[in-house]
């Protein structure tokens, strides 16, 4: 294989693999200040660019559709924590798992039925020729998608780190008695961070649109992946989601490569799997650690 | 600075299983109180109930007058009552100066006092103003102890709560502790010491409260408990009053 040929191999992959790291990182972040695994984080990914087509249609530039887009799904996030989730937080986990789920359905249904059961598709943002990297063609798109995760992760470090909602995000991860005796509100910050989850989820959609397409149906695939890359991270910090969103990416671009196109989606079920049974702390987790 | 606690008939537990028995206790403004009793005698679930994390199943808790029974933990801080809980539950992966900055969560961002109070805490305990960038999970046990009592101080508290801050600590780094203590009694903060040390809450503390099966068995002034047959045979170890 040639040197450009493997560069373009491996842009694809960075391409998928930003998409699979919002995602991740939307996983991440609700399962810091709840525990649980938000089988619904998929959707938001749905919903963010199936809306963003919607709010276009209506004849809003794509830039605002899409902050649109992501600013009606945080909304959405927020609700469906508030209304489906808080009331049963004493049940356990596994009940908030399976209410995720069911949320993830009727989101589905929800689309399926606004939106149609058609592919629908977005403009680039900035339409043009592909860029030429060393004999390698990368679209317009791919620097957008690029851009929006740096800025998403940028944006979300800044707030773990440098902010009084940040940190009390982070005690809440710790423990939530200790956080509620400093005075955090913690059924505030389980519904922040749905809101959190749900906007990086609708950016990716909103950032991928353009190139993929996207329907009704387009949560659950991209769920899975997310998912893969989040534990491939360890579920740990921002920045393991992130690594593992692009480790995921590339691993399944260059298995087209060297392998067949027949197993790229198998290689996130395959990823899954081979880190629960064989390193369940994910790449960069320790046995102690905190989980946002 | 100090408010005035007042505990009455008291009940409270785990889900069936009731633990308290109609306490009823008092901390007086500037006081220090200690509460003893053996394991299991329901003295953390009694500071549990007080702080919030258990709502009681009866009585009340009032706070310098002001009703706070069955008010939610993030609440309760802001009525200046603060828990040093049982364990210390530090957050222990960020740094000594992020868990002293969430200690301070429950006051405005702008508040003039948290600056002051962050001071007064590094004066207390010189030690988290040099560790201030270490991660706190890696302070020895009586460096987190004082965090904890540290952390517990940024909100500003008029009533301190404290679960067994001795336990399992060098002699040393226990008298450091309570040394701190004494000073913050002495600055008129209200407190309550939980100790299975009897002799060692007994000689710090101005009255004291024995706690057995969930109740109060016996209350007093510090000295009196300290000569008292009963709480000498059960909670002294039957030794004599040691000289210091
Ligand atoms: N989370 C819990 N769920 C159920 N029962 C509990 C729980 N925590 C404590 N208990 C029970 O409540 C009773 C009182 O416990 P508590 O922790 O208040 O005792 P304590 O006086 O603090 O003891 P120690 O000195 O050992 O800390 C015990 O019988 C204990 O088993
Ligand atoms: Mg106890």
């Amino acid at each position: 294989m040639e040197a450009a040929e493997f560069l373009q191999y491996v842009i694809a992959g960075l391409k998928s693999g930003s998409i699979y790291a919002l995602v991740a990182l939307g996983f991440t972040v609700v399962y810091g200040s709840t525990g649980i695994i938000n089988f619904a984080q998929g959707e938001f990914f749905m919903l963010g660019g199936v809306l963003t087509v919607w709010f276009y249609g209506l004849g809003l530039p794509v830039p605002i559709a899409g902050l649109a887009a992501v600013a009606t799904t945080a909304a959405l996030g927020i609700l469906f924590e508030r209304f489906a989730l808080r009331k049963q937080r004493s049940a356990g986990p596994l009940v908030l798992v399976i209410i995720t789920i069911g949320g993830s359905m009727v989101m589905k249904s929800l689309a399926r039925h606004l939106f149609g059961p058609d592919e629908l598709s977005l403009p680039e943002f900035t339409p043009g020729p592909s860029i030429d990297i060393a004999g390698a063609a990368v679209e317009r798109q791919a620097l957008w998608v690029w851009g929006l995760t740096i800025v998403a992760v940028v944006v979300l470090w800044w707030l773990y780190r440098k902010t009084r909602l940040g940190r009390a995000m982070r005690a809440c991860s710790i423990s939530h008695d200790a956080a509620r005796l400093m005075g955090i509100d913690t059924a505030r910050i389980v519904m922040v961070s749905f809101g959190i989850a749900a906007a990086l989820g609708a950016l990716a959609g909103f950032a991928v649109t353009p190139l993929t397409q996207t329907s009704w149906d387009a949560g659950a695939a991209i769920g899975v992946k997310g998912f893969a890359a989040a534990i491939l991270g360890g579920l740990g910090n921002p920045v393991a989601s992130v690594v593992g969103g692009l480790v995921l990416g590339l691993l399944e671009s260059l298995s087209v490569a060297f392998i067949s196109s027949t197993y790229k989606d198998a290689i996130s079920l395959a990823v899954l799997l081979i880190v629960l049974f064989a390193r369940p702390q994910g790449l960069f987790g320790s046995a102690r650690r905190e989980k946002v | 600075m100090g408010a005035e606690l007042r505990i009455d008939g008291l009940c409270a537990g785990y889900g069936r299983v009731d633990v308290l028995r109609d306490v009823t206790l008092r901390v007086d403004a500037g006081e220090m109180v200690t509460l003893i009793g053996s394991n299991g005698a329901g003295k953390s679930t009694l500071l549990k109930a007080v702080a919030g994390l258990l709502r009681p199943a009866a009585g009340t808790v009032t706070l310098g007058g002001v009703p706070i029974t069955g008010m939610a933990p993030e609440r309760i801080v802001r009525q200046r009552l603060a828990l040093v809980p049982e364990g210390r539950m530090l957050f222990g992966p960020l740094t000594v100066d992020e868990n002293l900055l969430i200690g301070a969560h429950s006051r405005p961002a702008r508040d003039a006092g948290v600056a002051a109070d962050l001071e007064r805490v590094r004066m207390l305990f010189p030690m988290l103003a040099e560790r201030g960038a270490q991660i706190s999970a890696t302070l020895s046990g009586g460096e987190q102890q004082m965090l904890a009592v540290g952390r517990a101080l940024m909100s500003g508290p008029e009533v301190l709560l404290l679960d067994e801050p001795s336990l399992g600590l060098a002699p040393r780094v226990i008298a450091a502790i309570f040394e701190a203590l004494d000073t913050l009694r002495s600055e008129g903060l209200s407190i309550l010491l939980v100790e299975q040390d009897a002799h060692l809450a007994l000689r710090h503390a101005d009255r004291g409260y024995v706690m057995r099966n969930g109740a109060i068995a016996l209350e007093g002034p510090a000295d009196k408990l300290r000569d008292d047959e009963q709480v000498r045979h059960a909670y002294l170890g039957g030794r004599p009053e040691t000289r210091e």
